[in-house]
């Protein structure tokens, strides 16, 4: 009882004491981050494109899986501001629909091997010994892969589709959370809040997740933030190889490996897919630019 | 220098052991009877259970493994499912194809990439900087492999100056080592830059500059030799990336490489030749660390192996 009291207490002073500090250092951070403009343009497109995603289906021109066999691989121009696809789909309406796969996908992807790399990393950090020992080891035996060839393998190992896909994608992201993040751990372990929440009786599972886990993040925004762009790019490959979603649904990486057959008639359907790939990785990787130089200014 | 070596390769050894051990578990959990697929769709029961026996499928795993084993030490892997050739002699004329495209790709993304680096770093803050950044990050943000199509659609089917794809000539290999090489080139770019603008900031760099060192060999003799061992390190993780990632390139140009023989073999089931590309993969990326790491002291005399 006395000692949940204390907790309690203690946890109560903490919030008073923090609070203000941490509302000055997040608007700290914001006025920071504003003055990088291609990272605020940047994330302003990835917030239109989850706009986009959301609600797509009910503001695109045409059905995403509608034909038009009277309108075949027509260029873009009036009525199909991109032009349309080998079965007369409306290649803008397709693209704007499959954002929500594609987006939909490579985070969620980007969130489970996340949380897996972060919950390796963390165990490794702070237990060290033995377990530490054999998670570092499986990443290296992991990072004996390069990316793509790891999700490729993944894929042969539990077959082809976009669920597959997107786990190929988590395994891949995972050994370099929990290199990053026992990293972090090791660094986080000796502070002094640390000691003080051991000497009050928190238990390890709280040290772990309530005081070590808050403090490693910064450390991890950047990665994450890039990875998602990591992710697309994997995902698309992936599709692109066969691998992937069902040719029928509206996926960038699917409609890009289709469009391919048409290179030499009608090249506008391999363009636009590829375009809004670029578009939609470099937007991650300049967001990531800009929250690095935000949270680590030596580094520029 | 040479105890350091022997240790270094002696380390790889379980770490070996433990990625085939590993393949061949995965290989063996994937779906799919592989006795059936040769046997073909006609086949009955029994002639399936012939095949299997053949292939030695019906024997328990790590009796399997250690067969496996004694054949990679003897040099026998076995025959590959799809045309019953040795797995080594459907493996070993790929090869040229894909370190060939290796190379050429490695070559002019790293000294391009090292190039722009060192130039944004010297006009930090300026137009060139800012333009090499961008072409860095659009080089690590385009898909590999819409790339490539684009180039096809340019310079193959446009202009008509380049092969579509194939390999008869040296023509054949610009593009796709543009394709493969645009990332590298970026990485490169974006990593010398940084690790320049590190050692720019040295005292000994300014010590160069008080002394009146004119500033081309300020830049090259003690600020890009001093970012090098930072650089090589990520060239030769670029280079063990390049290899087997030639997967994307050989598809979008059909060239006969590694690559593309991995994504075949895997919709074929071809087993055998998946583990031993893998496996093979896997092998070339531990040597050329270790090959990065005994480079350390031929370029920082400082660094001591013991």
């Amino acid at each position: 009882m006395a000692q949940t009291k204390i907790n309690g207490y203690s946890d109560q002073f903490a919030a008073a004491e923090e609070l203000p500090k941490a509302k000055s250092r997040a608007k700290e951070f914001i006025k920071k981050f504003l003055k990088r403009r291609t990272a605020v343009v940047a994330f302003v497109f990835i917030i239109l494109m989850i706009i986009m995603a959301i609600i797509a289906p009910y503001i695109v021109p045409y059905d995403a899986g509608q034909a038009d066999y009277s309108n075949l691989l027509s260029g873009p121009g009036k009525g199909h501001i991109w032009g349309t696809d080998e079965y007369g789909r409306d290649i803008f309406s397709r693209l704007m629909v499959g954002t929500r796969t594609s987006l939909f996908s490579a985070l969620t992807a980007t969130v489970i091997g996340t949380a897996g790399g972060v919950l390796l990393g963390l165990l490794a950090g702070f237990f060290g010994g033995i377990l530490d020992s054999l998670i570092m080891r499986f990443c290296d035996v992991m990072f004996a892969f390069p990316d793509i060839l790891l999700a490729i393998a993944v894929v042969a190992i539990i077959g082809p589709g976009m669920i597959n896909v997107m786990i190929a994608v988590a395994v891949f992201t995972v050994p370099s959370f929990a290199r990053i993040t026992r990293s972090a751990t090791l660094s986080v372990k000796q502070e002094l809040y640390i000691e003080v929440a051991r000497s009050l009786g928190c238990t390890n599972s709280r040290l772990l997740f309530v005081h070590v886990l808050p403090g490693t993040i910064p450390s991890m925004i950047v990665n994450f933030t890039m990875r998602i762009g990591t992710a697309i790019l994997a995902a698309s490959s992936l599709s692109f190889l066969g691998f992937g979603a069902n040719v029928t649904e509206p996926d960038w990486g699917a409609m890009l490996s289709q469009g391919r057959n048409y290179l030499n008639t009608a090249p506008h359907i391999v363009l636009f897919p590829g375009i809004l790939i670029l578009l939609t990785v470099l937007a991650f990787n300049l967001l990531g630019d800009g929250l690095r130089d935000t949270l680590d200014p030596k580094m520029n | 220098m040479g105890r350091y070596c022997v240790k270094r390769l002696l380390s790889t050894i379980p770490l070996l052991l433990v990625i085939s051990f590993l393949i061949f578990m995965f290989i063996h959990m994937i779906p799919g009877d592989p006795a059936r697929l040769i046997a073909g769709q006609d086949a009955t029961k029994a002639d399936v259970k012939v095949v299997r026996e053949q292939l030695g499928l019906n024997k328990p795993l790590l009796t399997q493994y250690g067969e496996y084993m004694k054949g990679l030490v003897t040099g026998d892997m076995g025959l590959s499912i799809r045309n019953g050739k040795t797995v080594e002699d459907t493996i070993l004329p790929r090869l040229k194809p894909t370190i060939l495209l290796t190379l050429s790709s490695a070559m002019w993304a790293i000294m391009i990439g090292i190039a722009i680096g060192v130039l944004a770093a010297v006009f930090h803050g300026k137009m060139a900087d800012y333009l090499g950044m961008l072409i860095a990050i659009v080089g690590i943000s385009v898909p590999g492999f819409w790339l490539g199509l684009q180039l096809i659609q340019m310079f193959s089917v446009s202009l008509g100056w380049l092969p579509t794809g194939g390999l008869d000539s040296w023509q054949s290999y610009v593009l796709p080592s543009l394709t493969m090489g645009s990332g590298v080139m970026a990485i490169m770019a974006r990593f010398t830059r940084s690790s320049m603008l590190e050692t720019m900031r040295a005292d000994y760099v300014r010590t160069a500059r008080a002394k009146g060192l004119i500033e081309s060999l300020v830049v090259l003799r003690h600020g890009f030799k001093n970012s090098l061992i930072e650089i090589v390190t990520v060239a030769g993780l670029q280079i063990g990336g390049l290899l087997s990632g030639s997967v994307m390139a050989e598809t979008v140009f059909s060239i006969p490489g590694l690559g593309r023989l991995l994504v075949d073999s895997i919709n074929l089931r071809d087993y055998k030749v998946v583990q031993a590309l893998l496996l093979f993969f896997a092998l070339e990326y531990i040597v050329i660390n270790l090959i990065v790491d005994l480079l350390y002291g031929v370029i920082n005399p400082k660094v001591r192996y013991d």
